[in-house]
């Protein structure tokens, strides 16, 4: 736990003020008064103006809610499996988990990064970083399914990732921990010698949003921390944070905080592509996985990469540089102008504000104060714009609102602090329960944020809620932020860890969301497109079940013929076509998950029946007036019973194999054509 | 909130049941009264012609039949109506097809394809079946051309099965 006694204790002593002397009229008052409350009120039927996608942290997912509300629209599985839904166990899904260390079933998810046009949310794509098994996903915010997971290799805890460009052009990813590259085994106390950092640029398609690892840039063995890209004037620039300049490999807590000041690296990526061009790079044999969903199968496919291309800042001039930045920064934020960047140690009771004119002045005049490992570090003095002095305790994440101002979480004296980025002053604070981490303002890291609201992650929730045991949710709060000073109007529970959020107008959203998929455009090899085709085969002890499902009936709902020791594949295709009609299918003796299936989908559940008798099987999701009805049985014999294959559904079980057969050949012809 | 719906749904569905009164009225009556109860109260033309309501008032039949639109048709049938509806007279989940084009109009055919959460609302034809399937016909998105299709498949249907066809235009 990080946070602290006695601030705990003063977060208390104000609840109790406020709880004395609400009515006077104070800021604080106004949290308890109708007012907040009607901001915060969206009414039965009406919808929120903005989502905000929140990450999961140690649940591994993505959650959506609605603003103001603070309601929970979904939950959006990534990194982590989900028996709810069959993410990961159906076999369309498995490959998704697919990385160089085999299927690993969890991630910790940390940064959401929305996709962007022009340096403006587009709402087409949302990326996630995994820290432990270093990856990145990328969810269709049409579907809000996760459609692509990205391992990174030769990184370790992948935080200072996916951060995004101002046309999607790279997602910037930094290792937090820095590791001998290639992995060998030596003495960790050779840390200084042979251990490395690596930045890598991974490229957005930007018709289909598929993700590539362009290219590494190979920096100190720093902890490389948070990352924010340059937007307008300083588009082409990136800019990120590092912790542990000192290079200590134990006790960090003490040891890589013993420096003034820390680097942030600002590098320029287009001229990183340049040499790219030039070729300047050298290959290195590896192993990752890409896992992609293909868009006409919905079948998840994986393919391992074994081959990484690296640029290293000794070989390529003008490519890397550092500044330095006071006491361990984490946050690293430009502002909406692309001319300021914020750099905020965390140890330290002063931000540095920098500015993008004076950097590329220093740049331009050599203006430097030494180097580190061959990279020019620039003049603190001649990149500084200014210091905010003394805003808070332990300053982390800053965002902006486009009219001027930004907003900065302070985690020690637990409070939002929002001061104006020319002049430096502060003009609010407002106390969080308790030390919040990240903040989020809708497109408040973009070049035009709606600066109506404000909502802070806090890392400690403690008596804000009804108690739950030891294990409490995270707290959410959000600020309205409209007028001169903040103003708190609503709490909210969260799921797992938020780190970051982003927020983005519900315009540029919903009119996009598909309501189902089209039956008509199901290319799954194992499709069943019409009751009529529906059947059961069987290849030695692999059984393919071709079932179908509509209010309120499973198609066939009697099977006889399975057999102990069988593989059975139920290939369920949803033969719906309207919106909010899933149908479910749960199987007794399935060791696995159950199957959650969207009109017009096809998703398949393996069962492996261990004993013999008659199994009863069912639809999980409330369909319709009759959806207890939606059920059948499967009858299992014992290994090597001569009982034959058999299924219908109210008549005589038929064994039309070669029906089946020839309509088998002709789907996969189709599947074929479509690809 | 789903099962709240689908259950406002069956409760709806038994209110129509058991008041058949519309809105405002209600009345222990059957079904019959209830259409009349609606045509009091200035119901669209269409349904009064027993074309049900939608985009469809007017639609043209001919012979001989267009082999390629029964294909289409048939595919849709197979894709998306095969699970709740038989070629026989058999009902099912929803009532057979055998003679549906001798019961009912090809307006109203394809209104309740393509409109169906709208013919369930206002058209007594439809809520009177509703009333016999207790099972509310899903939309499957069948897009208007397609819907004329599908008519074309079941008027060669009913030649095949019934031995007659459009039974129900000149009635």
């Amino acid at each position: 736990m990080k946070t602290h006694y006695l601030n705990y204790v003063a977060g208390l002593s104000l609840i109790f003020l406020m709880a004395s002397c609400g009515n006077q009229g104070s800021e604080t008052s106004q949290v308890l008064g109708g007012s907040a409350a009607e901001q915060a009120y969206v009414a039965p039927g009406e919808y929120d103006e903005f989502y905000a996608f929140m990450s999961g942290g140690y649940s591994g997912q993505i959650t959506a809610y609605g603003l103001p509300s603070g309601r929970l629209l979904k939950e959006i599985p990534v990194f982590s499996k989900y028996p709810e839904n069959g993410y990961g166990y159906s076999e369309e899904t498995k490959a998704m988990f697919n990385t160089s260390y085999g299927e690993v079933p969890w991630d910790d998810s940390h940064h959401i990064e929305l996709s962007q046009t022009d340096g403006e949310f587009d709402g087409r794509w949302l990326f996630v970083n995994g820290n432990n098994t270093p990856r990145i996903a990328r969810v269709d915010l049409t579907t809000f399914e996760t459609v692509e997971i990205l391992e990174i290799p030769d990184v370790a805890g992948l935080h200072c990732a996916p951060f995004i460009t101002e046309n999607s052009e790279y997602l910037v990813s930094g290792t937090r921990f820095s590791v001998p590259i290639p992995q060998k085994d030596v003495p960790i106390d050779t840390y200084k010698k042979n251990f490395k950092g690596l930045i890598n640029y991974v490229s957005v398609d930007p018709e289909h949003g598929h993700m590539e690892l362009a290219f590494q840039i190979e920096m100190p063995g720093f902890n490389y921390d948070l990352a924010r890209n340059g937007k307008g004037k300083s588009h082409g620039w990136s800019f990120l944070t590092t912790y542990n300049s000192e290079q200590e490999h134990s006790l960090l807590e003490v040891n890589a905080s013993q420096k003034d000041k820390d680097l942030m690296a600002v590098i320029n990526w287009k001229k990183a592509e340049q040499y790219m061009k030039e070729g300047k790079f050298t290959e290195r044999e590896t192993s990752y996985f890409h896992n992609l969903m293909n868009e006409e199968t919905s079948i998840a496919e994986s393919e391992e990469k074994t081959l990484t291309k690296i640029l290293d800042p000794k070989e390529c001039p003008d490519m890397v540089y550092f500044i330095p930045v006071p006491k361990s920064p984490h946050g690293c934020d430009v502002d909406p102008t692309g001319e300021y960047i914020v750099g905020n140690g965390k140890l330290s009771a002063d931000m540095s504000v920098y500015s993008f004119d004076k950097i590329m002045k220093a740049i331009e005049e050599k203006n430097f104060d030494g180097e580190f490992d061959g990279i020019p570090i620039i003049s603190y003095e001649a990149a500084l714009d200014g210091i905010v002095k003394k805003p808070g305790l332990g300053p982390l994440h800053t965002e902006f609102d486009g009219r001027g101002n930004a907003y900065t979480t302070f985690f020690i004296s637990s409070e939002v602090v929002k001061w104006d980025v020319a002049s430096k002053e502060i003009l609010d604070r407002q106390s969080t329960f308790y030390s919040p981490g990240h903040l989020v303002i809708p497109g408040g890291e973009t070049k035009k944020p709606d600066g109506k609201y404000l909502v802070a992650m806090n890392k400690i929730t403690k008596d804000r809620y009804l108690p739950t045991g030891p294990e409490l949710a995270h707290s959410a709060q959000l600020f309205d932020i409209s007028g001169d000073k903040m103003k708190l109007i609503l709490d909210f529970p969260t799921k797992g860890e938020p780190h970051y959020a982003q927020a983005i107008a519900a315009d540029k959203i919903q009119p996009n969301s598909v309501k189902f998929y089209d039956i008509e455009n199901n290319k799954h090899p194992y499709a069943t497109l019409g009751e009529s085709k529906t059947r059961v085969e069987r290849d030695g002890d692999e059984v393919h079940v071709y079932m179908t499902a509509i209010r309120s009936h499973l198609a066939p709902d009697n099977i006889e013929g399975f057999k102990v020791g069988d593989k059975v594949y139920f290939h369920l295709t949803n033969l719906e076509q309207d919106w909010d009609v899933p149908h479910g299918f749960a199987i007794q003796g399935a060791t696995n998950a159950e199957l959650l299936v969207m009109p017009g989908q096809t998703r398949t559940l393996l069962w492996e029946p261990k004993r013999p008798g008659v199994f009863a099987f069912y639809c999980t999701d409330f369909c319709s007036a009759l959806h207890q009805e939606m059920s059948g049985y499967a009858r299992v014999s014992p290994k090597g019973s001569n009982v034959p294959l058999k299924w219908g559904l109210n008549e005589k079980l038929r064994e039309n194999e070669q029906a089946a057969h020839d309509f088998y050949e002709k789907a996969k012809q189709n599947a074929n054509i479509g690809k | 909130m789903k099962t709240i719906k689908i259950l406002t749904t069956a409760l709806v569905g038994m209110l129509f049941i058991y008041s058949c009164g519309g809105n405002e009225q209600k009345s222990k009556d059957t079904a019959e009264n209830k259409a009349e109860t609606v045509e009091e109260k200035k119901v669209p033309e269409t349904i009064k012609m027993g074309k049900g309501v939608g985009e469809f008032t007017e639609v043209e039949v001919s012979d001989p039949l267009n082999e390629e639109w029964v294909e289409r048709g048939q595919a849709i049938y197979d894709m998306k109506c095969s699970a709740c509806h038989k070629l026989t007279d058999q009902r099912v989940v929803g009532p057979g097809f055998e003679g549906v084009t001798n019961r009912r109009k090809p307006e109203w055919i394809m209104n309740m394809i393509t409109n169906v959460d709208v013919m369930l609302e206002e058209d007594p034809t439809a809520q009177k079946l509703l009333e016999e399937c207790m099972t509310r016909m899903p939309n499957q998105n069948i897009k208007p051309d397609d819907a004329r299709k599908i008519l074309e498949f079941f008027r060669k249907n009913d030649m095949e099965k019934a031995g007659k066809k459009d039974g129900a235009i000149k009635s």
